[in-house]
């Protein structure tokens, strides 16, 4: 990557409706080159963060920069940044061959090879209405419309939330494949965790408007571990380890802590946690145990 | 994006040049008809006073023609309404309520380019297609527009008696009358820009398709009714004739059942064309007359002087009652708009709308820029 600057960058970024904070004090820096997921409950302010990021939002409080540059602020900035909304839109009234022009003729650098290949392999009619397209298929209409105006960045909303297992799963290989073959930044959005496991490499956690918790998965996975030992309080640990939650069954004792330094203490049973659980966790209440976010999530 | 803005309006556009043919076809099928029968009457012939062959064409208009007549004055009254209804409202409300506007939005384009673009062009296609109906429904009453001008019109409400046909046939006033006034010229054009904008405006603050053209269509006619009735007569200065109401030919008429006796006044305001604001009889004071009531045919005089009133045995005596009308001094007072200035207050009336237009597709913009909307 040769761009410095980070993907999307927040300082005390906020956003207020009426009385109600959709987004309150969200400082975070995904840095470029990720494919970054962004992950939380429904309501947690997800589409707000994104909307704000591809300047379909103002900022109530605090500022957003998007490549370096304020979101949507004129025809160069736009170019660099592809965005596929939530529910996917397009046209219902235009063909898939009307959205390739519509992309040709409103962006500078249009890659028709890039779309025409896409639609091919897609096996999509050209001269078929959007209207009449399959959820799935107008989703990848969609993503080839943000992909093939060469974006440096690709914020994605939600974009396979409302498809079948099959469409999501070909979404998600589509995904793969460009951001391996081209060289772009992935900003993705879901509330469901398995699927951004898949391919993200870099986690945001919103809850309640709030960030929670980012960074590389992989750094994430590495500091944070599951113990189980004999039974005590969350407050006996060491401060090296910080508790992000705790249950406690008899006389037994979990803590999904989180630690820069390897956990040595033999009582424990250490096991390192899942992406997965590792959200839930992070979602769920101070006091709430494992097994119940995850339920809960999942239904 | 002018590729994307045709690409979108290409339903609409399809559906107005079908309904332009159409009207083209009709008028000029049966205007030679009518060019015939203004020849047939001496019009084209005539030079100087031409209201008896006019008053004579006017009368031999056919229904069908009539009909013709005031539905193209319909037509260009609809047709900007159906411009701001159909091709206004929809044109970002529809955007915003398919969540396309998502799409367009994050384009390489700005939103105030993309607005502008949009605004531009359906604007010009709306201005255009009044142009072409103003123009060909011009042309097709040109005839009757002609005699209407050439005093035909008044002459035909003389002949009619109490003026029962001229009200049907509409023809008095012509081109300045309020009714058809935004049938002809430049008129349309303002008409269509405004209802347009109207239109594109609601559809910006309302984001709702539906409601934004319940409200364009609301707006427009309250448009329609201000301007005729309280700002138009006021554009220019009104003209005003004043002269003594001309008592030469006095009828008395005595009411059976009340007993009471009348005289009926004539005016000599006679200017073919004028658009009469107000017309009063008024006394050397200058106020208005509280012995005369406008009747449909004309003002009457309802307290009579003495020497008016006729005497059991004697009747009236002609020269006293004549007389003593005299002294009255009533004068015939008429506020009007010359038929010269019917091409002054076109351009002016258009002029306001453009501007008006202009304004609200600016709003269009400011809103589009700082519309937020997830």
């Amino acid at each position: 990557m040769t761009n410095v600057n980070p993907a999307i960058e927040a300082r005390g970024l906020g956003k207020r409706y009426g009385h109600r904070w959709a987004l309150a004090d969200c400082t975070l820096a995904i840095p470029a080159g990720h494919v970054a997921g962004l992950v939380g409950p429904n309501g947690a302010g997800k589409t707000t963060l994104i909307s704000l990021a591809t300047g379909m939002l103002a900022p109530t409080t605090g500022a957003i920069e998007v490549l370096g540059g304020p979101p949507a602020s004129g025809p160069g900035q736009l170019a660099r940044v592809g965005y596929v909304a939530q529910d996917t839109p397009t046209y219902a009234g235009l063909s898939v061959a009307d959205h390739l022009r519509l992309g040709a003729h409103l962006n500078p650098g249009w890659d028709a090879g890039l779309a025409r290949r896409r639609i091919e392999q897609l096996s999509l009619d050209p001269k078929q209405k959007a209207g009449r397209l399959s959820g799935g298929q107008r989703a990848q209409l969609a993503l080839t419309l943000a992909l093939a105006k060469r974006p440096e960045l690709l914020i994605l909303d939600e974009p396979i939330a409302s498809l079948d297992p099959v469409a999501r799963r070909e979404f998600l290989q589509v995904l793969m494949h460009v951001t391996a073959e081209q060289e772009l930044s992935v900003v993705m959005s879901s509330h469901l965790v398995a699927d951004l496991e898949r391919v993200a490499d870099y986690l945001v956690v919103l809850v309640a408007s709030r960030v929670r918790i980012d960074g590389e998965v992989d750094d994430l996975l590495a500091t944070h571990h599951l113990l189980t030992g004999p039974r005590r309080a969350a407050a006996t640990l060491p401060a090296s380890q910080q508790v992000i939650t705790d249950s406690h069954a008899g006389r037994q004792s979990t803590f999904l802590v989180r630690s820069s330094e390897p956990v040595i203490d033999p009582a424990w049973a250490v096991e390192p946690v899942s992406l997965e659980d590792l959200v839930l966790a992070y979602m769920g209440h101070e006091s709430g145990s494992l097994q119940d976010q995850r339920l809960e999530v999942h239904q | 994006m002018i590729w994307l803005t045709w690409r979108q309006f290409r339903p609409q556009a399809i559906a107005a040049a079908g309904a332009i043919a159409v009207v083209a076809i009709v008028l000029a099928t049966t205007r030679q008809g009518l060019a015939a029968s203004y020849t047939a009457a001496g019009l084209s012939a005539c030079h100087g006073h031409c209201a008896t062959d006019a008053s004579l064409f006017l009368d031999r208009v056919g229904n069908l023609d009539h009909v013709l007549f005031f539905g193209s004055v319909l037509l260009l009254v609809a047709a900007p309404a159906l411009i701001g209804l159909f091709w206004g409202a929809p044109l970002i409300a529809r955007e915003i309520e398919a969540g396309t506007h998502r799409i367009a939005w994050n384009q390489s384009v700005t939103r105030t380019r993309w607005t502008l673009v949009k605004l531009g062009l359906i604007g010009l296609a709306a201005i255009a297609t009044a142009a072409l109906l103003s123009l060909m429904v011009t042309w097709w009453a040109s005839p009757i527009d002609a005699a209407s001008l050439a005093g035909g019109a008044a002459q035909a409400a003389a002949a009619g008696g109490n003026g029962a046909h001229v009200t049907f046939s509409g023809f008095a006033e012509a081109r300045l009358d309020p009714v058809i006034f935004d049938a002809r010229g430049v008129a349309p054009l303002g008409d269509a820009a405004i209802a347009f904008a109207l239109g594109v405006t609601a559809g910006v603050l309302l984001r709702r398709m539906l409601s934004a053209m319940a409200v364009t269509l609301l707006a427009f006619v309250a448009i329609q009714v201000l301007m005729p009735n309280f700002v138009r007569p006021h554009l220019l200065p009104p003209a005003h004739f004043t002269a003594p109401m001309n008592i030469q030919h006095q009828q008395i008429s005595t009411n059976a059942g009340s007993g009471l006796s009348t005289i009926q006044l004539a005016g000599s305001f006679n200017k073919p064309g004028a658009w009469v604001l107000s017309d009063t009889v008024i006394t050397p004071s200058g106020a208005q007359s509280p012995d005369v009531v406008v009747t449909p045919a004309g003002p009457e005089l309802t307290v009579l002087p003495k020497a008016c009133l006729p005497t059991p045995g004697f009747g009236i005596n002609g020269a006293e009652c004549t007389s003593a009308l005299s002294a009255l001094h009533l004068r015939q007072s008429v506020s009007y708009q010359p038929a010269s200035r019917f091409w002054p207050l076109q351009w002016i009336e258009t002029g306001i709308y453009l501007v008006l237009a202009a304004g609200l597709g600016w709003v269009c913009v400011w809103q589009v820029r700082r519309r937020r909307t997830p």
